[in-house]
């Protein structure tokens, strides 16, 4: 296996969009620093971070279950439900809110893995409703209102407070869960079962691969990363938010696609996906700095309209090289 | 489930199965038979005029989307940007009467208000349509894109603002009786009348189907799948125009945030708890208007009997999970 090695221009003719993720993502930054004086102040890169984690994890779980070809609609309800479970738990510390909520998130990924693989439901339905039962979840045991942390353990660390004073402590959890998922996908046999399932899921099956362990496996993940966002989610704000996490689906599939994922599976990296999280969120990011300068007149309501826009152009960016890289494959 | 259930295994489970069989094909009335006798035994004053009313109006709205998600789905498609959709064509309705224009030269301006958002509407199909058939992208991804946007350029439009009005010309649309029934029930009739006859009677409803059973055999023995598969996303938009003006006029108000919010999860549960299969290849349009009965009883039901709404949320996700399960089941 020459697995261990990167093959360079292997990797540009295999998803050349993913190389074009990270020449925009360099790009703008270049944009950014050159236009903008506050843009590489310390605020800006810790709020962009510290805001930019949850999708960023959420983007990568995501990514495991669309290289398989499904799509898991549930994950920005998970969040929320999981923000509240955390706030809830946060007067005995993060080491015991932690884990139990992203345990939460794992089991509504359970929930996810059992309709799809025992019960034959569509990933889509399942996962949609999925999304309608843990939002309804957070709303019951919320009481439908915000849940505030307790302020005197150290569960606000995570979400407030820098590891050595550098960079945010959720970035950096975020970045070794990416890394061990990344290593989990490239180098172990359940990383590649995964890429094999949305390769073709009945030659997987012919080939013995273990399609249903893989399958679960993606969605556990993705549901323990949004689990994740949902602790992150109320450590930085200071409150469990049963209402927030609508739309955190569309941008983390949007993440993942400009990453270079093809939507029917077999194809897409890991850290393709953590730069189109940091493409989309840089996109943001610039805007609001525009705004402040006074150039474009940028309302919540726009947000919406561009964040469309972007996704468009994105796909149509992708159908193109997907084309070539069907092709490719043929030839 | 296979061909010796038929040939008379001796005794034993078979009765069962047949229950089970007959359960799994006529689900959705044993569904709204049951839960009619529930509220007629349950819900206080369930068994009256107003309560019938109530829920022609309510369901009208999503029996007419559902229908033009079934047709989507008879493709193998899903149309997420429906809700999105209503919010538009609800939000320009009141944009153009209220309008200077619409003030000067009302018959002009509410002739106006009824065309331009179905023209709007149908835009949105074709933009839906070309991704889809054209471009080749999946359905999920292409209808995400208006999902989102959507109603954020119906905000825009708006300024996020509620709007109010007082015209009832277009009001007739959401508060009209004919015979003593609702308009929009009528107008829901209609609607499934014509699309029952376009799927049983005409090429492009054979064309529909044939797109869902089996894509490529239908596009290698001749058929436009690329014509079809448009059609289908400009009926679906089209129709959820229609539903988000009703909602506008029974309101005599536009909310862009808030008109057909969620409305994509209400028109595909009527979908599939009607027969729709996902994977295409069937079209019950009647069907879809069972399915959004039963879909507004049981939040009917919840509600009247001071189940609170998030609780309602988990029921329908049930729901959902369970209609297409049994549909799974059947087709094994």
């Amino acid at each position: 296996m020459d697995a261990y090695t990167v093959d360079l221009r292997r990797t540009i003719s295999k998803n050349p969009q993913s190389i074009a993720v990270w020449v925009a993502l360099f790009a703008l930054i270049v944009f950014g620093l050159l236009r903008y004086e506050n843009f590489s102040g310390a605020y800006n890169i810790t709020s962009f971070l510290n805001y930019n984690s949850m999708f960023i994890v959420i983007a990568v779980g995501m990514c495991f279950v669309i290289l398989t070809g499904g799509i898991d609609l549930s994950v920005g309800s998970v969040a929320a439900f999981t923000s509240v479970i955390a706030a809830y738990l946060s007067p005995y510390g993060l080491e015991v809110a932690l884990p139990l909520a992203v345990l939460a998130g794992i089991g509504f990924g359970a929930i996810n893995a059992v309709c799809i693989i025992l019960l034959r439901i569509p990933p889509f339905i399942a996962t949609l409703a999925t999304m309608l039962g843990a939002k309804g979840g957070a709303l019951v045991i919320s009481g439908a209102s915000t849940i505030s942390v307790d302020w005197g353990s150290n569960f606000t660390k995570m979400g407030m407070e820098k590891a050595m004073g550098v960079l945010p402590w959720s970035i950096v959890l975020v970045m070794a869960v990416n890394i061990a998922l990344w290593v989990v996908m490239e180098h172990t046999p359940l990383g590649r079962t995964v890429l094999a399932i949305g390769g073709g899921e009945d030659a997987s099956t012919l080939m013995g691969l273990k399609v249903a362990r893989a399958t679960a496996f993606v969605y556990l993940v993705s549901g323990g990363c949004a689990g994740l966002a949902g602790v992150i989610l109320a450590s930085g704000f200071g409150a469990g938010q049963p209402l927030e996490g609508i739309g955190w689906e569309l941008s983390a599939i949007a993440s993942v696609v400009v990453g270079g994922t093809l939507l029917t599976g077999g194809l897409g990296s890991v850290p393709a996906t953590v730069a189109g999280a940091l493409l989309l969120g840089l996109v943001f990011n610039l805007l609001n700095f525009e705004n402040g300068r006074g150039t474009i007149s940028f309302s919540a309501d726009w947000q919406m309209v561009d964040r469309g826009a972007f996704l468009f152009a994105v796909i149509l960016f992708q159908t193109r090289f997907s084309a070539g890289a069907k092709l490719g494959v043929r030839s | 489930m296979s061909a010796e259930d038929t040939t008379g295994a001796p005794l034993g489970p078979r009765p069962q199965i047949d229950m089970l069989r007959l359960l799994r094909q006529n689900g959705g009335l044993v569904a709204l038979a049951v839960i009619l006798l529930f509220n007629i035994a349950v819900t206080p004053n369930f068994l009256q005029m107003q309560t019938l009313f109530v829920i022609i109006s309510q369901v009208a709205t999503i029996a007419i989307v559902a229908m033009g998600m079934t047709m989507v789905i008879a493709t193998g498609g899903i149309d997420l940007s429906v809700g999105a959709i209503m919010a538009l064509a609800g939000a320009l309705a009141p944009l153009i009467f209220l309008s200077e224009f619409g003030q000067a030269y009302p018959v002009l301006g509410l002739s106006a208000a009824f065309s331009l958002p179905l023209g709007a509407a149908r835009l949105c199909g074709a933009f839906n349509g070309a991704l889809v058939a054209i471009f080749r992208v999946q359905s999920i991804i292409a209808t995400l894109i208006l999902f989102i946007s959507g109603r954020g350029i119906a905000q825009v439009l708006t300024n996020g603002n509620l709007q109010t009005f007082s015209n009832p010309a277009f009001s007739y649309l959401g508060t009209g009786k004919i015979l003593g029934l609702p308009f929009q029930g009528w107008l829901t009739l209609g609607i499934a009348i014509l699309l029952s006859l376009l799927v049983t009677r005409t090429v492009f409803g054979r064309y529909v189907l044939a797109v869902g059973g089996n894509e490529r055999a239908a596009e290698l023995s001749g058929v436009p799948v690329k014509r079809v598969k448009f059609g289908v996303y400009m009926i679906a938009a089209f129709l959820s125009g229609i539903a988000g003006m009703i909602v506008v006029a029974i309101n005599s108000a536009s909310d862009a945030a808030r008109n057909g919010n969620l409305m994509e999860l209400d028109a595909i549960a009527a979908a599939v708890v009607g027969g729709a299969l996902l994977q295409g290849g069937r079209a019950p349009i009647f069907g879809a208007i069972l399915g959004a009965i039963i879909i507004q009883l049981v939040k009917y039901t919840l509600l009247a009997n001071g189940v609170e709404d998030e609780v309602a949320l988990i029921a329908k996700a049930v729901i959902i999970v369970g209609a297409v399960y049994l549909q799974q089941a059947r087709k094994e």
